[in-house]
């Protein structure tokens, strides 16, 4: 198997172990932990196809930024540790969430199990990519220029929809201004 | 075996041991330069001058009893400093300490003095740097003591604050440079201007400098920004209930981190490894002596400066460290485009 091969495996390998662990343990700080290690390996992915720029956002951002909030989240609120499945049957958040759970995650898995089946997505990534030319991607000059030209509108949205949710944290927190 | 690949791994090791080497030499300096400064002897039984001190206290951390207390998590109080070492020694990776050099004739070929040349290495040594936050907050919940809660907590709200100076002064030297390598980043500081003055990026950028400085020193939680340990109010912060081998790890980390910054610096504002005599070959002594410089500078803020207050240290990085990164920032681009027509 060459190096590429391997490594996809043993990144994909822990990517999916640490992603399953999320929410098959019961403490709240583990299950943050093990999120950012899904995606370290995620960021490793990246790395393995030749996008290192990719790789470090999605460390910067994910792992760096977003997951530290949430580790600040569930430490000071001292979430405790879920209660067993027996105790949460006695309560009212037993049935109705659940049952939409489990129907949400049939959908999914059929959805999954389609696509793979289906296989012609991973022909027509190759082909898009070969029209591209390789490399365009892990450029930061070529995405900064797609980004700002192509992409321009869909961009500044999502900067007015950041700003909003800015001063509406700063609003939340601050009762009187 | 490929003898590129043999090459890669002696430069790992290498690398390695020179920055285990470099938290001993800190640490000696340390305590030398903050003898001096308070007029005492400092260390001086153990070897000529006290110079096998480090090592003597290496040995005696070694041979102590590893402490639990009985309240805290096991797991997250053993990984903690892991990842904070870890995280140290990972950011090195990227950066360059040395043009192509063959150490005087030794080697055959010559090799770059980098470990991983990555087209984005600036961006990794900032994002492996936000990862070294988790080894101090688990530090701080694992331990189940108040004095390692709060200083984890305060070592995270400081470093979240300043990290976004840190990374608004490394954002106008790419602006400058117009590349994210910092190999490239040291080639576009070669030569002089008017002939004696060198081309280094801290005469275009000095308060980008000045802030990515302070912004640093806050990040390595070192004195004037030492909260997390702050020893009168929190006997030891985030390490408090560490003993022996795990509280040198976080100890090392935290020389390390500073080596890292010192390095770091001298690439982006310092002019890496260009010397205004000797080839490329010997560069890499002039590496060395930029970065001792900026350690030098480093040991003497913190045994003349006093701490700030907390909510000093909070007015600062927010309402004008922040405000004079973005200005900079937003100069530099306009000075870029303005000269670039």
């Amino acid at each position: 198997m060459p190096g590429d091969t391997v490594l996809f495996y043993v990144f994909g390998a822990v990517m999916v172990a640490a992603s399953l662990l999320v929410v098959a343990q019961r403490s709240p700080i583990y299950s943050v932990l093990l999120l950012i290690v899904s995606f370290m390996a995620l960021a490793g992915l990246y790395v393995v196809l030749d996008a290192p720029f990719l790789a470090v956002i999605q460390i910067i951002i994910y792992a760096g930024a977003i997951m530290v909030v949430f580790l600040f989240v569930v430490m000071l609120l001292n979430a405790p540790y879920e209660a067993a499945p027996a105790d949460v049957a006695r309560h009212w958040v037993g049935h109705g969430p659940r049952r939409l759970g489990a129907a949400l995650g049939v959908v999914l898995l059929v959805e999954l199990a389609w696509a793979l089946w289906r296989g012609g997505a991973a022909q027509e990534i190759q082909a898009i990519a070969a029209a591209q030319g390789s490399g365009a991607v892990s450029s930061v000059r070529e995405i900064g220029g797609v980004l700002f030209s192509e992409y321009g509108f869909a961009f500044e949205v999502t900067s007015i929809l950041i700003v909003i949710a800015m001063v509406g944290a700063v609003v939340l927190a601050k009762r009187q201004l | 075996m490929n003898p590129v690949i043999i090459v890669q791994l002696v430069l790992i090791l290498f690398v390695f041991t020179a920055l285990l080497m470099s938290a001993a030499v800190m640490v000696y300096a340390e305590r030398k330069l903050a003898a001096a400064f308070q007029q005492r002897l400092g260390p001086y039984l153990v070897g000529p001058r006290g110079l096998l001190q480090p090592f003597a206290d290496v040995l005696k951390l070694l041979f102590k009893e590893e402490l639990r207390p009985k309240a805290s998590d096991a797991v997250l109080f053993a990984i903690a400093p892991m990842i904070s070492a870890t995280a140290a020694f990972a950011a090195f990776a990227v950066v360059p300490f040395g043009g192509e050099t063959t150490l005087f004739g030794l080697l055959p070929e010559p090799v770059k003095l980098q470990v991983a040349d990555v087209n984005v290495a600036i961006l990794v040594v900032f994002a492996i740097a936000s990862m070294s936050v988790y080894g101090i907050v688990l530090a701080g919940w694992g331990s189940n003591s108040k004095y390692s809660l709060l200083g984890a907590l305060r070592s995270a709200s400081q470093m979240i604050s300043y990290e976004l100076s840190y990374g608004l002064a490394l954002a106008s030297v790419l602006v400058v440079a117009g590349s994210l390598s910092l190999t490239e980043i040291v080639d576009r500081q070669s030569g002089t201007w008017l002939g004696f003055l060198p081309r280094w990026f801290i005469f275009v950028q000095p308060i980008g400098f000045l802030v990515y400085m302070t912004a640093g020193i806050a990040e390595t939680n070192r004195a004037p920004f030492d909260f997390p340990e702050a020893e009168q109010e929190l006997v030891a912060g985030y390490h408090t209930e560490y003993s022996s081998m795990s509280f040198a790890m976080f100890f090392l980390a935290e020389y390390i981190n500073m080596v890292t910054v010192a390095a770091v610096a001298t690439d982006l504002f310092l002019g890496g490894w260009q010397g205004p005599f000797g080839s490329e070959s010997i560069g890499w002594i002039w590496f060395l002596i930029k970065v001792a410089a900026i350690l030098f500078f480093y040991i003497w803020a913190r045994w003349t400066l006093p701490r700030y207050r907390y909510d000093q240290l909070m007015n600062f990085g927010w309402k004008i460290l922040l405000p004079v990164a973005v200005l900079n920032l937003v100069a530099t681009a306009a000075g870029v485009i303005y000269f670039a027509r």
